[in-house]
């Protein structure tokens, strides 16, 4: 694992600690720009993995036996690794889902049923991500509530006004990403937390894109739920957490049922077990759970400051680059944003523009980013983006610029 | 001239390109070349909606034979389709139903007909057998 002390930023030290960086595709070394669908993980997190299944495995929570109690020690160990890297309160105020998706469901459900009925309403925002769409539409539709989207202007980012202006005594639930996943959006969420929490309506954040590129603190922000993916913070996937106050996970009803969750069964009665298990039905991706903490203690020796600077760095050569680019347009010019780009080229498809990079090493992801109302708001079908991570560098962007050229001089 | 003569035919073509980038200049330039469906084609009731492109197909049955147009936003999918229409086109239903693609696996292309890549043309493919089942029972 890498050390870093005295606030240096050592990229070429850091890309070492991730073996898929240094493999080639389509025989040129690749360039990993497409971070914003899944970071590379370090080898200490690949090892960990390796480690479970050479050494540790057994099930968790239930067996008398060493290993058991040795592969429980490890998994709960990880809950309270990340409970502390997040800043929460409480352990059991941590919960193992499978993802973000995952987490946003689980308090649409449960929250949706416990709370929700006719007419109250939820708001969202026109850049979200499906996956904190769908959710709420579906819960929205059953409850009989109705759904609100907070608009955005031309530059991506949301409209303030029109939000404080939607949020009333029907609302129930404000639930909105910290960072857009197509336009690198970085979201006032502690300002909208606060005016939420002047109307006491409860705040979930969607923190997909938020976590690989800054530390959370969700005492700071106060929100009432924050889901995000191990996958996209350097960790394995299929493993996601979601926060919850406790207040809040207390008065929510379980969102599946099965082992682990159950205090005692009979066949005229179940009463619950208590938090986190309650919401942790059947046996998890252990594993996975325990290369979490891997992957947090690999965060935790990052210089975040250091991070921050040097993905302000690549976003703004990477941008000043493209600008330069005959007929380029960019989708999302935010005052705040984090290292993504969106852009189209006119006379490109941008799936075209995706095949030919690709034959280049150059993976970046093309199409709607599972953002489809965004499109629709931008009046365009998808975007190529590019999404950077803290062991991309401006070489790496250099060679892109050059691909991405050449690509268009093919099409064109 | 049957569908898999067609096929040789294609292989011979793309065998003489050395590299990658020759083979797409190629695609490319066949996909701008082809004015391949009527602008009143391109409505809804033909689009196959791809992930990342979206692909039109029409067909009518001629003669006892089946002649496929069809058109998509990007233009390595369309040189892709231009080279399915001209395998599979003023063929019998029979033939296009029985028809074992090998041509794309031959040239290199197999991965434009992965699923996962979504551009459509794994369901076009789709879209041009069931037309020629369904024209079976006409001919």
């Amino acid at each position: 694992m890498s050390t870093l002390v005295n606030h240096t930023f050592d990229v070429e030290k850091l890309r070492k600690d991730f073996p898929i960086l240094s493999r080639e595709v389509n025989g040129k070394p690749l360039i990993y720009f497409d971070n914003g669908a899944t970071a590379q993980k370090p080898q200490s997190v690949i090892d960990a993995v390796n480690r479970y299944y050479s050494y540790e495995n057994s099930n968790i929570h239930r067996g008398v036996h060493t290993l058991s109690q040795e592969a429980t020690s490890a998994y709960e160990e990880a809950r309270r690794k990340i409970q502390k890297y997040i800043g929460a309160q409480l352990s059991e105020e941590v919960l193992f889902t499978k993802g973000t998706t995952d987490g946003i469901n689980l308090v649409a459900q449960s929250f949706g049923k416990h709370f929700l009925k006719v007419g109250d309403e939820v708001v969202i925002s026109a850049m979200e991500h499906h996956s904190n769409i769908v959710p709420w539409q579906m819960i929205c539709e059953e409850k009989g509530a109705k759904l609100r989207i907070i608009p955005i202007d031309d530059q991506g980012d949301l409209i303030m006004d029109e939000f404080k202006q939607m949020l009333n005594s029907k609302t129930k639930l404000l639930s909105i990403t910290h960072i857009s996943n197509t336009l690198g959006t970085v979201n006032p969420v502690k300002e909208m937390i606060d005016l939420a929490h002047e109307k006491n309506v409860p705040v979930l954040i969607d923190g997909a894109q938020a976590v690989p590129h800054q530390k959370i603190d969700v005492r700071a922000l106060d929100c009432d739920f924050y889901a995000f993916s191990m996958h996209k913070m350097f960790g394995p996937t299929g493993v996601g957490i979601l926060y919850g106050k406790k207040e809040w996970l207390d008065q929510l009803p379980p969102y599946q049922g099965g082992g682990d969750m159950i205090k005692t069964v009979t066949f005229e009665k179940t009463t619950y077990n208590e938090l986190p298990h309650k919401f942790e039905a059947g046996t998890p991706n252990i594993a996975g759970g325990i290369a979490s903490a891997a992957a947090v203690d690999y965060l935790n020796e990052l210089d975040w400051e250091a991070v921050r600077a040097h993905e302000k760095e690549l976003l703004d050569y990477a941008s000043d680059q493209l600008k330069t680019i005959e007929g380029l347009r960019f989708i999302g010019e935010a005052k705040v944003k984090a290292s993504v780009i969106s852009f189209v080229v006119e006379g490109t498809h941008a799936y075209d523009l995706g095949v030919i990079m690709d034959k280049m090493g150059v993976a970046v992801r093309t199409g709607h980013h599972c953002t489809q109302p965004l499109m629709e708001r931008f009046g365009i079908l998808g975007t190529v983006r590019v999404s950077f991570a803290f062991y991309n560098t401006k070489a790496e962007i250099d060679t892109f610029i050059k691909a991405l050229n050449r690509a268009i001089k093919m099409l064109r | 001239m049957s569908i898999n003569e067609r096929q040789e035919e294609v292989i011979e073509e793309f065998s003489m390109f050395d590299d990658w980038m020759d083979k797409y200049e190629h695609i490319i330039s066949l996909g701008k070349e082809l004015p391949l469906i009527n602008d009143a084609e391109k409505k809804d009731e033909n689009l196959i909606k791809g992930c990342q492109s979206r692909v039109w197909l029409a067909a009518d049955l001629k003669e006892g034979k089946v002649h496929f147009t069809a058109d998509s936003d990007a233009v390595i999918t369309k040189g892709i389709i231009s080279l399915m229409i001209r395998v599979l086109s003023d063929a019998t239903p029979a033939e296009i139903a029985e028809a074992d693609l090998f041509f794309v696996d031959e040239i290199g292309l197999k991965e434009h007909l992965s699923p996962t890549r979504s551009n459509g043309l794994v369901s076009m493919i789709k879209q041009m057998k069931m037309y020629a089942i369904a024209y079976q029972t006409k001919v």
